[in-house]
């Protein structure tokens, strides 16, 4: 895949030919300096951004292709976004941020709010239903965040520096629980300069200048 | 839930959501009492002339009811006229003159208007307490001139009426019993006004007087066009110039155009205001949540559901804000109704605001519809800004 940009007059080019195959259930770690088109990647595999050259596959669809209303289906069922600063919707409660990608889904009330639930105890803030983000610390908001991203049950997360906002302690919070979602089954790519997160991943993948530089799992995926 | 997030949103910024509130309240309410004042006078003047049914009436030819002091003569000979038409079932006779009472309870001198009525058939004033005008003495009078005489129920009045400077006399002199207290139609509020017996008026004024009326009011049959009537009174009475309801109305609408125009100008500014403002207001919203737009588009909501909510907002707003403003405008309008009834010369029963269901939902309906559709654009184009650039962009602020 390719992402170009046009600056002014310029053309600026922030992935440069990536080649990237994730299997389902891995667990992969981007690295790598900043500006080297870490989370522009990851802004394409989450079909919230276009490639201008090759093409994205997941689960037999093509991301790149699909028209806004396709892309937005997409995202709504197959993706999980877990961002640095967590962007809850600051107006609803912890609960309620996590019902907001079911209800757009059409879930029903009753059973979105279990699922709700469910995931709150998952993440370990079952005490924490009615709060708003603002009545949650940093640690507590990311994890919020992480349970709103696993909502619609998405067959890959995507997380860009979910540790970038955390301090040590809460940080190492949310790898334990990026470490026990890879362990039941959820396929994570995650963009990270926190070397205690990449280590958590099974694969590391480097990139540098908007290519990939070291990829040990290449061989074997290809 | 997108209720719920929308209401949450406006509940977020209570000062704001108030400010906004309250500018659509003012912009419904001003809009509002534009819309019953530009149809207010013309709806008051009607029902106020077929308050007891008259659809016709009958003044001296070229003149208006009571623009002048002409009268008509022969006044019996042109009521067994108009009998001969069957479609007229009750013409009311009334003389208009200025009376004085003389040796007034409270001392004043008292100058009243009078009216000289039938009391089976008048159409002037509703009784308010006591008895109808009758026999040859029985009078009623209003509140302001029982305020100004003192008198009471009951009192015997001595009226008088023509006077003559040269000769420091009177052309009539009658002691009238005050019989009731009534409240009429066509006079302004504060003038003390007295009605008595048509013929007993008609005697006092003397010569010049008798057998003469100021006016006619006549009441036609069901189902009759009171212009046909109206037609046929002019080709019969040569000597009058009848007037129907409706071709009063044509009259009021040439004479207060004008009234009309400024106002449905003015309603048209508020109507503009009140969609600047929501657009203004969704705009600020917009723009301060671009983020939380993005994110709510980058985890999978659609951008009409996006659009949807933030539309919800600005109808919320203009909702309440039309709602205050329904009740601001209606206490306006009573205020204003207030001041403007003592204008002199006005009677006391005219109104410049109407409120008239219809007209009132349909204009704030308008400011409804203006309000949301104020909201579709700035929401449309936050909904449709890339999402991973904008992510990129509020990161970075």
């Amino acid at each position: 895949m390719r992402r170009e940009y046009d600056i002014g007059e310029q053309r600026v080019a922030a992935v440069r030919g990536v080649d990237l195959v994730v299997t389902d259930g891995e667990y992969v770690a981007i690295v790598g300096p900043s500006g080297c088109g870490k989370s522009t990647m990851l802004n394409l595999l989450g079909a919230i951004d276009r490639p201008t050259g090759g093409s994205i596959e997941i689960r037999g669809q093509d991301v790149g292709a699909m028209r806004d209303d396709a892309a937005t289906a997409f995202r709504l069922r197959q993706i999980g976004f877990v961002f640095q600063r967590f962007y809850l919707m600051p107006t609803l409660t912890a609960r309620e941020n996590i019902e907001l990608p079911m209800a757009e889904a059409g879930v029903a009330s009753a059973p979105r709010a279990a699922r709700a639930r469910m995931l709150l105890d998952y993440v370990g803030l079952a005490a924490r239903e009615r709060h708003r983000p603002s009545q949650l610390s940093g640690g507590e908001q990311q994890r919020v965040a992480i349970a709103r991203a696993l909502a619609n049950q998405p067959s890959l997360l995507l997380a860009d520096e979910p540790t970038g906002e955390l301090d040590a302690r809460t940080g190492a919070d949310v790898i334990a629980l990026f470490a026990r979602l890879h362990a039941d089954g959820t396929t994570i790519v995650v963009v990270t300069h926190d070397e205690d997160l990449a280590h958590a991943a099974a694969r590391v993948v480097h990139m540098r200048d908007g290519r990939i530089v070291d990829d040990p799992g290449a061989g074997a995926a290809l | 839930m997108r209720l719920a997030r929308a209401g949450a949103t406006l509940v977020r910024y209570p000062l704001r959501s108030a400010l906004a509130i309250a500018g659509v309240a003012v912009a419904a309410a001003l809009l509002l009492d534009m819309v019953m004042l530009s149809s207010g006078m013309r709806d008051s003047f009607r029902t106020m002339l077929l308050v007891r049914g008259f659809q016709l009436r009958i003044a001296p030819k070229g003149t208006l009811p009571f623009d002048s002091e002409a009268t008509i003569g022969d006044a019996t000979a042109i009521v067994t006229t108009l009998r001969q038409n069957r479609d007229i079932v009750a013409i009311s006779p009334v003389l208009g003159a200025q009376v004085h009472l003389l040796g007034a309870r409270s001392g004043a001198e008292v100058t009243s208007f009078a009216l000289g009525v039938d009391g089976a058939v008048e159409g002037d004033y509703e009784l308010e307490r006591g008895v109808q005008v009758g026999g040859t003495d029985r009078a009623v009078a209003n509140a302001a001139f029982l305020a100004a005489s003192g008198a009471r129920i009951g009192d015997t009045l001595d009226i008088v009426t023509g006077f003559d400077p040269q000769l420091r006399t009177y052309t009539g002199r009658r002691r009238l019993v005050l019989a009731g207290r009534a409240r009429f139609y066509y006079t302004a509020s504060r003038q003390p006004v007295l009605a008595l017996p048509l013929t007993t008026l008609q005697a006092m004024a003397g010569t010049a007087r008798r057998d003469r009326v100021s006016l006619f009011m006549a009441r036609v049959r069901d189902g009759v066009d009171p212009d046909v009537v109206r037609d046929w009174v002019d080709r019969t009475v040569p000597r009058v110039s009848a007037l129907s309801v409706a071709s009063a109305l044509k009259q009021v609408d040439a004479r207060m155009g004008y009234f009309r125009q400024l106002a449905f100008i003015l309603g048209g500014i508020s109507l503009a205001v009140g969609f600047l403002l929501v657009t203004t207001l969704v705009t600020v919203s917009v723009n301060e949540r671009i983020g939380e737009i993005a994110v709510m588009r980058a985890i999978g909501v659609s951008r009409a559901h996006v659009v949807q909510q933030i539309v919800v907002e600005g109808l919320a707003l203009t909702l309440l804000g039309t709602l205050v403003g329904l009740a601001i405008g209606i206490v306006t309008a009573r205020v204003l109704n207030g001041i403007l009834g003592d204008f002199p010369g006005l009677p006391a029963s005219f109104r410049f605001f109407v409120f008239r269901a219809r007209a009132a939902w349909a204009s704030l309906g308008l400011l409804v519809a203006a309000g949301m559709l104020a909201g579709i654009y700035p929401a449309w184009r936050a909904a449709s800004l890339p999402i991973a650039g904008t992510l990129r962009r509020e990161a970075v602020a």
